[in-house]
């Protein structure tokens, strides 16, 4: 018994040793993503947008004369789940690169094994400023919670004069946790109180006590930094409370369900998104257009951001003419000024990306441009 | 004092719901001395049945006939799907020892939730609404017509359940297999029917527990249960376990407790405060609020 558990694990072992990923034929790039469970819709999204970067690439010749195989492994929307999935990217599949994850707690739990194993890690959209403290081969193409938490407040304060503002936040979430204190601190500095704060845990579905306390201070705007499941339930029990001040958020809330769990409760909510479908340039009619014949639906700003990481990842490569990973790491770092989707895209000492924050606001299932808050303005 | 009372309403509409799960734990253990640990699952399976046939059968217009129809559709299916559980796990086992049932009753629990995930997948769903809603606004307290219906429907389910076990004839069946298994099956009565009939009033309860709490949430996914049956069946040794009108008390009791808990005190403590409720009702009453005391015989 024991020497056949030995003979397998030997096995393998060799199977690893000699697995398909690492020969030159082909360019294996691994993207972990909620594909199910509680934010299904952002793994779904990162993942036709950075399938719809790769075929382009493909369609044009391929990344150093190789074509690009795309392995695409399911989190289940659990941080546990997305640190098993790079593992076996890595180890497995022997992928040169990682993309993902949307969540920052799943990028939290997964950017140390790239890390350790020295394989480059692209976010698309984790915005929690810790994801690419992790380590030199930890990259984002969006901007971090210090930016998207300050234009939250500064909207707020400045565009919807509002001085009064409650929290309600996902306290097991780093994402959530981290855009809160932003939030709280900028809006006090722009002169405004934060009258009362709650909290909520991810897969809770009765908020109906939190909100309660939250109405009876009385707050002219309720600051929700959470996702769109949660938040779209709490846009319903909310105005089933009688609470009729408008809730502000953050790019968590961007999802076609939103609007199916929340309903008109959710008209005249705000949140900020890295951008906006209605935005006249021509790359970004160009890849609505282009995404909307592939898949059949408007992209979200996760899509978006998935073929940004995508094609930002290829242009590393293309300009290190290598996949080896401290090659590619390099040229990732030295990213500038490249024209992505989501705006100009340029990869700053902690390697994060420095980008214009956009404004929403949800009306009739539609998310309306507000304003573009440019980052340090 | 209006926040008071707002609270106050939030937790009897969570609470009824907890009590609405706790009458099927209640029922079985009552007969069978066997915490059912499935319960909640069937509780969730009884959301998704009301899910499936609302959206299949879509109506133009949110009516109550529709709504009650589909309620009780989805009590019908979870009744047989209680009974087929009893057959195939329940009866099989059940002059084994009594942690044969208990491990088993973990299982199908087990089976339910993935198996659910399986059939259902794992993202929640949103339930569209079957009866029409309204708000009543009662001096600054907000009710929901959801709310109301779910407080009433355990009234009303409790009452006709307390009714059916004290005035009929398969009720007199049922209290006395609860009294004594063997001596009754000596008097002639099929204990086997009276134990299936449990089973299936007990998930029958649970299924219309599911539907209304999905019709006032609106979220529901293949793991809903887990959490609403565990608190649920600690309402039901609160209540007294094996108590029907305890079962009513404990799950409002549990309900209120856990919205003033998050609403006073943190909401991290939000399902702690139920547990906590459990060990101390273990240690100073063991018997539950309603429930009697019974000698250890020799």
């Amino acid at each position: 018994m024991r020497k056949t558990g030995m003979f397998v694990l030997a096995l393998a072992g060799a199977a690893a040793a000699c697995a398909p990923g690492r020969s030159s034929k082909e360019i294996v790039i691994g993207e972990y993503g909620s594909l199910t469970g509680n934010t299904a819709t952002f793994g779904q999204s990162t993942k036709n947008g950075s399938q719809m970067a790769f075929d382009e690439i493909n369609k044009a010749g391929g990344l150093l004369g190789k074509p690009v195989k795309l392995i695409v492994e399911d989190d289940q929307s659990k941080p546990e789940e997305a640190a098993t999935a790079v593992t076996k990217l890595i180890n497995q599949n022997a992928v040169q690169a990682v993309l993902g994850e949307v969540a920052s707690s799943r990028s939290l739990a997964a950017a140390p094994i790239c890390q350790g194993a020295k394989v480059p890690m692209v976010t698309p959209s984790s915005t929690n400023p810790k994801v690419t403290q992790v380590g030199d081969y930890i990259f984002r193409v969006c901007f971090t919670d210090i930016q998207q938490g300050e234009a939250d407040a500064k909207f707020a304060a400045k565009s919807l004069k509002m001085k009064r503002a409650a929290l309600l936040y996902d306290v097991r979430n780093d994402y959530s946790v981290g855009l809160r204190l932003v939030f709280a601190q900028k809006f006090k500095e722009f002169g405004g109180e934060i009258v009362a704060e709650q909290s909520y845990s991810e897969g809770d579905s009765d908020f109906r006590a939190q909100l309660t306390q939250l109405k009876s201070a009385n707050p002219e705007v309720i600051y929700v930094p959470g996702y769109y499941t949660e938040v779209g339930t709490i846009a319903r029990q909310s105005r089933d409370l009688g609470i009729s001040a408008p809730l502000l958020g953050g790019d968590g809330w961007d999802s076609p369900r939103l609007w199916e769990i929340g309903g008109k409760a959710l008209n005249g909510c705000y949140f900020s998104n890295h951008y906006s479908v209605d935005d006249p340039s021509p790359a970004v009619q160009k890849f609505v257009a282009d995404y909307k014949a592939k898949f059949g639906a408007t992209p979200d700003a996760l899509a978006a951001l998935g073929y940004d990481a995508a094609k930002i990842l290829a242009d590393a490569m293309t300009r290190a003419n290598s996949s080896d990973g401290a090659k590619v790491r390099s040229a990732l770092a030295d990213t500038k000024g490249y024209a992505g989707v989501t705006g100009t895209i340029t990869i700053d000492k902690d390697r994060n990306a420095v980008k214009p924050v956009v404004m929403l606001k949800v009306q009739d299932g539609k998310f309306v441009f507000q304003e573009r808050i440019e980052p340090g303005a | 004092v209006s926040t008071f009372l707002q609270q106050l309403v939030n937790g009897l509409s969570l609470g009824s719901i907890y009590a609405l799960i706790a009458l099927g734990y209640t029922m079985v253990y009552g007969i069978l001395r066997l915490i059912n640990f499935a319960h909640g699952d069937v509780y969730m399976v009884g959301a998704y049945v009301g899910y499936y046939a609302s959206t299949r059968f879509r109506a133009q217009e949110p009516s109550y006939p529709r709504a009650i129809a589909i309620m009780f559709f989805s009590m019908l299916v979870c009744a047989v799907l209680g009974i087929i559980i009893e057959r195939f796990a329940y009866r099989p086992v059940r002059r084994a020892a009594k942690m044969t049932s208990l491990i088993t009753a973990i299982g199908v629990s087990l089976l339910l939730e993935n198996g659910g995930q399986l059939l259902f997948g794992a993202d929640p769903k949103f339930f569209p609404s079957n009866a029409p809603h309204r708000e009543f606004n009662v001096g600054g307290v907000h009710i929901t017509s959801e709310q109301l219906t779910v407080f009433v429907v355990s009234l009303i389910l409790t009452v006709l359940l307390l009714a059916f076990i004290q005035r009929t004839q398969t009720g007199k069946a049922m209290r006395a297999v609860s009294f004594n298994l063997d001596a009754s099956k000596l008097m002639g009565i099929s204990t086997d029917r009276i134990i299936a009939i449990t089973f299936a009033l007990g998930s029958a309860f649970a299924a219309a527990a599911g539907v209304l709490v999905a019709m006032a949430i609106p979220k529901i996914d293949p793991l809903m249960g887990i959490m609403s049956g565990l608190k649920a069946f600690v309402a039901a040794v609160l209540g007294g376990i094996g108590n029907v009108p305890g079962a009513l008390i404990g799950g409002l009791i549990i309900g209120i407790a856990e919205v003033f808990t998050v609403g006073y005190l943190s909401p991290t403590y939000r399902d702690a405060i139920a547990f906590a409720i459990l060990i101390g009702i273990l240690l100073f009453r063991p018997q539950g609020i309603l429930g009697r005391v019974e000698k250890e015989k020799v």
